[in-house]
């Protein structure tokens, strides 16, 4: 497989614990953006993320990411910041020095450290409680100043694994929103979650998974086309839904058209979403009906979720 | 300049100077580690350890306060040798070493911490040298003090005639001898127990088989005694331990080398086993689950 120095690639990777799968055959390159690993518990998304970041070594294929690979180290963890499940501290550590110690690590000396570390704690909102034991943060305090760690050396790659759990709903916008900064800088931002309405605001593009497999991969958009099994849900609202609906059941490839309560939307089904707005530009242009909106209802993470994987995507 | 550009001109220069960045790597590995391992409550045990003969000697001073005679500074020479040969090198340094050493990778995995380190831009050679000098640091603190301790409590009852012994005897020069073997002892044990904790999940079996070595080697053929820490520790030892009663089982009985071999001997097995443990890093996964 072919890479650039901008992507971060993934060329046949498969890994298994013992005879235990935790991901199979992967294939795929992200370009930078803000990427989504979706799928329920134990698809292998903390897993994929751990050997994206040398935790842990592929048992067969390899891992690029910016062309670089774990057993160049010092050049590799420059580049990447990663911040993980594990809820777990050095013990009697506090927020400031959990952040200081692996930037002197990082090689920065100590003027260099301490504007980081306070740049960083500005940035995820932990300044004021940074000289507290982190044994006594709260569950959403331990996640932010883990995020904090892991953008404080200016990482070009972060990782992020379920990023926005133990958030406060305030907390978890302006984590969204650091991520979305960090993203329009060119970076890569990749994020495992299960809230998948924040996934998809944010996210550029998604990896499905399912069982250790990637079951689809790409722009949210580009990916609802390919699920063709199912077909694609428009909602228009306008002037004569009736008038509309019957002229949408003329069409092969309409199989549902649904006049909603309000009795001016209709909700179509179809299998050839571009037929369909070829028609609906057709009825305009003939003056028949008058069209406010349209804007396709199931083209977010949440239905490919259910589409592909089969379950509802609530957090598990 | 903005934070991101000094950022850059900081990384930039420290790629130019690899060496320099090992070092400073190391140097904060080794204080994060002696400030994490050597003044908690949870290293209570390793004080303990250390301290345990210490304070036997001072309750001696304390409770026997018949007069001295000069003449028994010869027995209590042979007492102090046993506490260092027997207590410090068979069994305080060797366990001490055993919960120090272990606990620097497979206490992090325990604590689920050690992919912190693993997520640094430090190459593993330099994470295994630089927790490596840390436990050596603290072990040496440890036991280098106390064995001190004890030689001053040895020699301090005996007034102007232990003064004598200690700086116009042969005193000054045991002392010596006995912090350099503690010093190496803990090299020797720490980075054996180092390679074992990278090696095995659960280092205390091959810990106790360690010490059934230890004990046995003198039986061995002389190279076979080679590979154990107490023959070259023995070699280092000012004072020989009588061999009889019950003391004959721990005493070791070797061929004879001398101090600057059984010092580089010691050195060399040491360094050998950390290249072997700079290996054996590089097969270490981070799946906390598995521990």
């Amino acid at each position: 497989m072919t890479h650039d120095a901008r992507q971060i690639v993934f060329d046949n990777v498969s890994k298994f614990y013992g005879e235990v799968l935790g991901v199979n055959k992967v294939n795929f390159s992200l370009d930078p953006g803000i990427t989504s690993l979706v799928g329920p518990n134990g698809s292998g998304k903390t897993t994929l993320m751990n050997l994206l970041t040398g935790l842990i070594k592929p048992s067969r294929g390899a891992i690029y990411v910016l062309g670089l690979t774990p057993q160049q180290p010092i050049e590799f963890f420059r580049q990447v910041g990663y911040c993980t499940q594990f809820d777990s501290f050095p013990p009697g550590t506090n927020g400031y020095d959990f952040i200081y110690w692996p930037l002197r690590l990082h090689g920065f000396g100590h003027d260099q450290s301490t504007k980081l570390t306070e740049e960083a704690l500005e940035r995820a909102g932990m300044a004021q409680v940074a000289r507290r034991k982190v044994a006594g943060y709260s569950k959403g305090m331990r996640q932010r100043i883990r995020l904090a760690q892991a953008i404080a050396h200016h990482p070009s790659v972060l990782v992020l694994d379920e990023p926005l759990n133990g958030l406060d709903p305030m907390a978890r916008s302006e984590s969204i929103a650091l991520f979305e900064a960090i993203a329009k800088q060119g970076m890569h931002v990749i994020i495992s979650s299960h809230i998948l309405e924040e996934v998809d605001r944010i996210s550029d593009r998604v990896v499905l998974m399912s069982s250790g497999y990637v079951v689809a991969e790409g722009q949210i958009k580009e990916v609802r086309r390919e699920v063709r099994d199912h077909p694609m849900q428009i909602l228009v609202r306008c002037s004569n839904a009736a008038k509309l609906a019957s002229a949408a059941f003329e069409l092969d490839h309409v199989v549902e058209a649904k006049i909603l309560s309000d009795g001016q939307s209709v909700l179509v089904r179809t299998r050839d979403a571009e037929q369909f707005s070829l028609l609906l530009n057709r009825i305009v242009s003939a003056g028949l009906v008058e069209v406010d909106a349209v804007a396709p209802a199931d083209d977010d993470v949440n239905s490919i979720y259910q589409y592909l994987i089969g379950s509802d995507g609530s957090p598990t | 300049m903005n934070i991101q550009e000094s950022v850059a001109r900081a990384q930039s220069s420290l790629q130019e100077q690899p060496w320099r960045l090992f070092a400073s790597q190391i140097s904060v590995l080794v204080r994060t580690e002696v400030r994490r391992n050597l003044f908690t409550r949870r290293r209570i045990g390793f004080h303990l350890l250390a301290w345990i003969p210490v304070l036997f000697l001072l309750a001696h001073n304390i409770f026997d306060r018949r007069d001295i005679d000069p003449a028994q500074i010869e027995n209590d020479t042979f007492v102090l040798a046993g506490i260092i040969q027997l207590y410090y090198f068979r069994l305080g340094i060797f366990f001490a070493c055993m919960g120090i050493f272990t606990w620097l990778f497979r206490g992090e995995m325990v604590q689920r911490t050690l992919h912190y380190q693993f997520l640094a831009p430090v190459r593993k050679e330099v994470l295994v040298i630089g927790k490596f000098l840390a436990g050596a640091i603290i072990s040496i603190a440890l036991f280098e003090t106390a064995v001190f301790a004890c030689f001053c409590l040895t020699y301090s009852r005996f007034g102007s005639a232990g003064r004598s012994y200690v700086f116009d005897g042969p005193g000054i020069g045991q002392l010596g001898s006995y912090l350099l073997a503690t010093a190496l002892a803990s090299l020797g044990y720490g980075a054996v127990f180092l390679a074992l904790s990278l090696l095995f999940k659960n280092p205390i079996i091959p810990g106790a088989m360690l010490l059934g070595w230890e004990t046995i080697a003198p039986i061995f053929p002389s190279w076979a005694q080679r590979l154990s820490v107490t023959f070259y520790l023995k070699h280092l030892c000012p004072v020989n331990l009588p061999i009889e009663g019950p003391m004959a089982i721990f005493t070791i009985v070797a061929e004879p080398v001398s101090p600057f071999v059984a010092v580089l001997g010691l050195l060399c097995l040491a360094i050998t086993i950390l290249v072997l443990s700079c290996f054996l890093i590089h097969r270490l996964e981070i799946t906390y689950t598995a521990e």
